[in-house]
């Protein structure tokens, strides 16, 4: 019997023949793909299928268990959701960066060698990148070249700690990793980024609120996601982890209450989110791995319903920030009702997704007693609620009144946040079909009267806080503003650099011209060899060290604009990284 | 061209006291449940009356104290970059 296909190739195979369909039958065609990706999961083999020999290695292209097939499942059933959400886009580039990406994060799923994980990585990155770019702003522009580079980073740092991992241990194949010497730390920085663990987080709401509308839904969905897969299987019970996932659910919440773009808060509410499931592999138990998969199940869902219904607004009425919002629940209820669900799901309320699926990570860290975790998972709970849960919906579709009267976003869409509110509400009400899916077997009950009980009043009584300050006029009015994050440690430097090149390098150039000016008109008094000097001299300090910061000047020009001119900037982190990389070959030759 | 429908119920002054009402009432029957409960716990302050409830509203209302400190220190004008 022939394997089933790897399910990545289905979609890149199928990204590559988008733009021979029109019309009807390219809507047809997307939504094809992710039905067959879907129907081939169900017949891929497990264990290992698909390998080939490569040098002296192996590439395997599917490997199966059970913590693959769950985020499989979960890729698939999102990339259907969103090629539905994104139907009535007619730009080609789009569709197929969206194929690509899902396939790139199948790809990393059930890639079983580091090799092959290599690429679906890069992969993923160079996708993901379009679907920023297609927005063709000014300012998405500028965003897809910061998301690259710090993209562009990570896989560097994964690819040099991959060399390592294979010269020092001599296989691709990986598993477990844990973190004990240089290769597995750099593979971890890589994964890491991807993750947008602190401090290499600040890409993730830089980029994703200036996606497309329908790119942000596939970006919510992959990108974080497939690394807590990759962390999952590599880093289990790392203690780094445990307590970067800890102070990942809590301090973006705090920017989440004072960012004004609305895409912005549910950027920084996922990166809340995914602390869970870092949090989640820091334990490492089976209880707490469960708790990562569901968790990063459901949050997917929820997420990506969050992100489709704050798109349909900006589709519909070309606003996003808190500041010009407000009362669109009179014309969009649909959207709103949508939202609200998604809210109530990522605030894990009783009967929603987000509740069935956090309770086991928050179980897990009980279990092993971290006290101090416990805690800030808790504050984080009713966080979340505060930002992701009330904030969004009641600045959209509440609070004061806009003016706004727009319509219910086109068919497609209203189909993709009804399909995407329901599973959120199936599996509140139902968690068993997600419970049969995780990697350990089950032993949860996650609605005891207590546990409701409880998890209902850190709830609501959150929402009185909220209820309480907005009518006191103390809760933090939405204001137009940057806020800065650690990406200012990158950018201010960088900022600095170039302009150091312009100017003060450019003025020592001039001061050093003037002197070699004023010293060869000093030899002219002396008559012998006098032009032969000059010549040497004017060629010395004339042309090499008055050009040279002329050429350094030219050089970081690029970098400045942050302009059209990426392949330059490819250069500029390429040679560096060639060089690390034959000075790590020299010595672990 | 027909007009658009609109649903008006927050409008009224009236029907918002009303949501705010329910809310109210539901926190609390929260709060009187809270003492019929029989509790499994993992740590014995769980046990405590309405833990979970002084817990949520202490952590949302430093929550809103501290987001606006962080303001002070974060905030820039909006083409701080540019």
């Amino acid at each position: 019997m022939t394997s089933a296909l790897p399910p990545a190739m289905i979609f890149l195979v199928g990204a590559v023949l988008v733009p021979l369909f029109r019309g009807r039958a390219k809507q047809l065609y997307l939504l094809t793909l992710p039905v067959l990706a879907g129907l081939d999961l169900l017949y891929l083999p497990d264990g290992q299928s698909w390998t080939t020999a490569f040098l002296d290695y192996s590439l395997i292209l599917c490997r199966v268990d059970r913590l693959s097939l769950a985020f499989g499942y979960v890729f698939v059933l999102i990339s259907f959701i969103g090629t539905i959400y994104s139907l009535h886009v007619k730009d080609d580039v789009q569709h197929v960066a969206a194929l690509s990406y899902a396939g790139g994060a199948l790809g990393v799923t059930f890639a079983g060698d580091l090799f092959s994980l290599y690429i679906f990585w890069e992969l993923m990155a160079l996708a993901s990148v379009v679907l920023i770019l297609a927005r063709r702003t000014e300012d998405s522009r500028k965003a897809a070249f910061r998301y690259f580079m710090w993209h562009f980073f990570g896989g560097l740092c994964l690819l040099a700690g991959i060399i390592l991992f294979v010269i020092t241990r001599g296989t691709t194949e990986f598993n477990f990793i844990g973190l004990t010497d240089t290769a597995s730390l750099m593979i971890f920085i890589g994964f890491c980024l991807n993750a947008a663990v602190f401090p290499f987080h600040s890409w993730l709401p830089d980029a994703y609120p200036r996606a497309t509308v329908t790119g942000a839904v596939f970006m919510s969905a992959l990108t974080t996601k497939s690394a807590v897969y990759i962390l999952a299987r590599t880093f289990p019970g790392n203690d780094i982890l445990l307590w970067a996932g800890a102070f990942m659910t809590c301090f973006p919440i705090f920017y989440a209450v004072i960012v004004n773009d609305m895409r912005r808060v549910l950027a920084y509410s996922l990166i809340n989110q995914v602390g869970f499931m870092v949090c989640g592999i820091g334990i490492g138990s089976q209880l707490a791995i469960n708790g990562v998969v569901a968790h990063a199940f459901c949050h997917i869902i929820y997420k990506a319903l969050l992100f489709m219904s704050t798109g349909a607004v900006l589709y519909m009425t070309g606003k996003i920030r808190g500041t010009d919002l407000g009362g669109l629940y009179k014309t969009m209820p649909f959207t709103a009702v949508c939202c609200m669900v998604g809210a109530a799901s990522i605030s894990a309320f009783p009967l929603f997704s987000g509740f069935v699926s956090k309770s086991l990570t928050v179980a897990a860290v009980a279990e092993s007693h971290h006290v101090i975790v416990w805690f800030m998972l808790l504050f984080a709970s009713a966080g979340v609620f505060h930002h992701a849960g009330i904030k969004v919906p009641f600045f959209i579709f509440f609070g004061h009144d806009s003016g706004i009267r727009s319509k219910e976003p086109p068919f497609n869409m209203r189909i993709a946040m009804g399909m995407a509110a329901f599973i959120c509400i199936f599996l509140g009400v139902y968690p068993a079909p997600l419970y049969s899916i995780l990697p350990y077997p089950v032993d949860f009950v996650p609605y005891t009267a207590f546990h409701v009980v409880g998890m209902l009043q850190l709830l609501m009584f959150g929402a009185l806080a909220f209820t309480m300050l907005i009518l006191s006029g103390f809760y933090p009015a939405e204001q137009r503003a940057v806020n800065l994050d650690t990406d200012w440690f990158v950018r201010m430097p960088g900022r600095v650099f170039v302009r150091f090149c312009h100017r003060p390098l450019q003025a020592i150039a001039r001061v050093v011209a003037s002197w070699v000016g004023s010293v060869v008109t000093g030899f002219r008094s002396a008559p012998f060899r006098s032009l032969e000097i000059e010549k040497r001299m004017d060629w010395f300090f004339h042309t090499l060290l008055v050009e040279f910061p002329d050429r350094i000047a030219q050089l970081v020009r690029p970098l400045k604009t942050e302009k059209s001119e990426l392949s330059w900037n490819v250069v500029y982190i390429l040679v560096p990284f060639i060089l690390l990389f034959i000075a790590i070959l020299m010595v672990y030759r | 061209m027909k007009p658009q429908k609109e649903l008006t119920f927050l409008d009224s002054e009236r029907n918002r006291l009303k949501v705010r009402k329910y809310f109210y009432v539901s926190l609390v029957v929260l709060l009187i449940i809270d003492f019929f409960l029989h509790k499994h716990v993992h740590f014995s302050w769980e046990k405590a009356p309405c833990f979970y409830a002084v817990y949520g509203f202490i952590a949302c209302v430093s929550l809103i104290f501290v987001a606006k400190l962080l303001r002070l220190l974060v905030k820039r004008r909006e083409d701080y970059y540019d």
